[in-house]
């Protein structure tokens, strides 16, 4: 954990989100600093965090500078508005030369538009949430697990059920869609790496890379 | 604008807001949030010539503009920022902002001293506070 040493990190907004991630960053080692600007909430927190809490905004260049921004490793944004998870980390890397900027994003849709304007990272529980329930309830036997080259490119796990069609068969003999790549084949706990011939059983697994728009033929063959 | 006879669209996200328009005013009213996607493209922000952002929050502001410019290619656009600091900033950073605090402090001045009233620029200039430096420096 400690590779590169502990890091100064200033967390802006102290919700649920801030207040969690402050502790368990502490606890880690690591120099915490978390700002919020509403008194109260302030005050109710100082008790248990003592000195890591600071009142301020942190938009305001005067507050960034009293609490060191300039020699923070990351800063991370995660109030309630996006709006203010932007410009916090905006002034942070261009004002103060922060090198790593972390936003919260509660619209989804913000993300890539914070990417544009130079946020190293964006976390969207919205998304994240989303992307759970799409993998229990929408796909079926075919479960993205990765996205690459923006989405073009996906690493999917299928699953080979009872009644699957491709059960029993070679991978070989399967009909797959084009382009498509199947790394491995979890079989009870372990990988395989597999060739033409292995066969499929009920209960596997199957790693595969495809084209994006492939994912719903290959939904197909698996089932 | 619209008098002058621009084809002006206005968002807001408050109905009554709309009413304090005047009677002939013909340009189109987008009810909607102005750092939402969606919203933006309801105005057909992306066949503008120019946004102007000019809500009470300074940071909507920034966000609004940005959006309107990253993402949708408009070619000019300005955000009203109160905060003189925050608006010297962006300035810094290429984004156009006026900060009206600062223009309107230097007219009363001007007002109160009986000069003769500066240029917008002389005004901006002044709003710039020993903070900013700070924050360039520190």
């Amino acid at each position: 954990m400690h590779k590169k040493g502990p890091m100064y990190v200033i967390v802006v907004g102290a919700g649920k989100v801030g207040y969690h991630l402050a502790k368990t960053l502490v606890q880690e080692g690591h120099e915490v600093l978390l700002l919020e600007k509403d008194r109260k909430t302030v005050e109710i927190l100082q008790d248990d965090l003592g000195e890591l809490i600071v009142h301020g905004d942190g938009c305001e260049i005067r507050t960034m500078s009293e609490i060191g921004m300039r020699r923070a490793n990351v800063v991370v944004a995660v109030t309630g508005d996006d709006e203010d998870n932007l410009v916090i980390c905006q002034m942070a890397k261009r004002k103060f030369g922060v090198p790593r900027t972390i936003a919260r994003v509660n619209d989804p849709k913000n993300e890539e538009l914070f990417k544009e304007l130079g946020i190293d990272q964006t976390v969207s529980s919205t998304r994240i949430i989303f992307n759970l329930l799409e993998q229990q309830i929408e796909t079926g036997q075919v479960i993205p697990l990765a996205a690459l080259k923006k989405g073009e490119i996906e690493v999917v796990e299928a699953n080979v059920t009872a009644g699957s069609s491709v059960a029993g068969m070679k991978i070989g003999q399967i009909d797959l869609p084009p382009n498509t790549l199947i790394i491995s084949v979890i079989r009870e706990e372990h990988a395989i790496i597999p060739h033409s011939d292995t066969k499929l059983r009920e209960g596997d697994s199957v790693i595969a890379m495809i084209k994006a728009e492939r994912e719903k033929e290959l939904r197909t063959v698996f089932q | 604008m619209s008098q002058e006879g621009h084809d002006v669209t206005i968002i807001d996200q408050n109905p009554d807001s709309f009413r304090r328009l005047s009677a002939d005013f013909i340009g189109k009213r987008v009810l909607g949030n102005g750092i939402d996607e969606d919203t933006l493209r309801r105005a057909d922000v992306g066949t503008a010539d120019a946004f102007v952002a000019t809500t009470n929050g300074d940071n909507r502001n920034i966000m609004s503009v940005q959006m309107a410019k990253v993402r949708f290619n408009v070619p000019k656009v300005v955000a009203r920022i109160y905060d003189p600091n925050r608006a010297y900033a962006y300035a810094e950073l290429g984004v156009e902002t006026i900060c009206t605090t600062c223009i309107g402090a230097g007219l009363m001045r001007d007002m109160i001293l009986g000069n003769p009233f500066g240029t917008v620029q002389e005004y901006l200039c002044a709003g710039q506070t020993s903070d900013t430096q700070e924050g360039g420096n520190a």
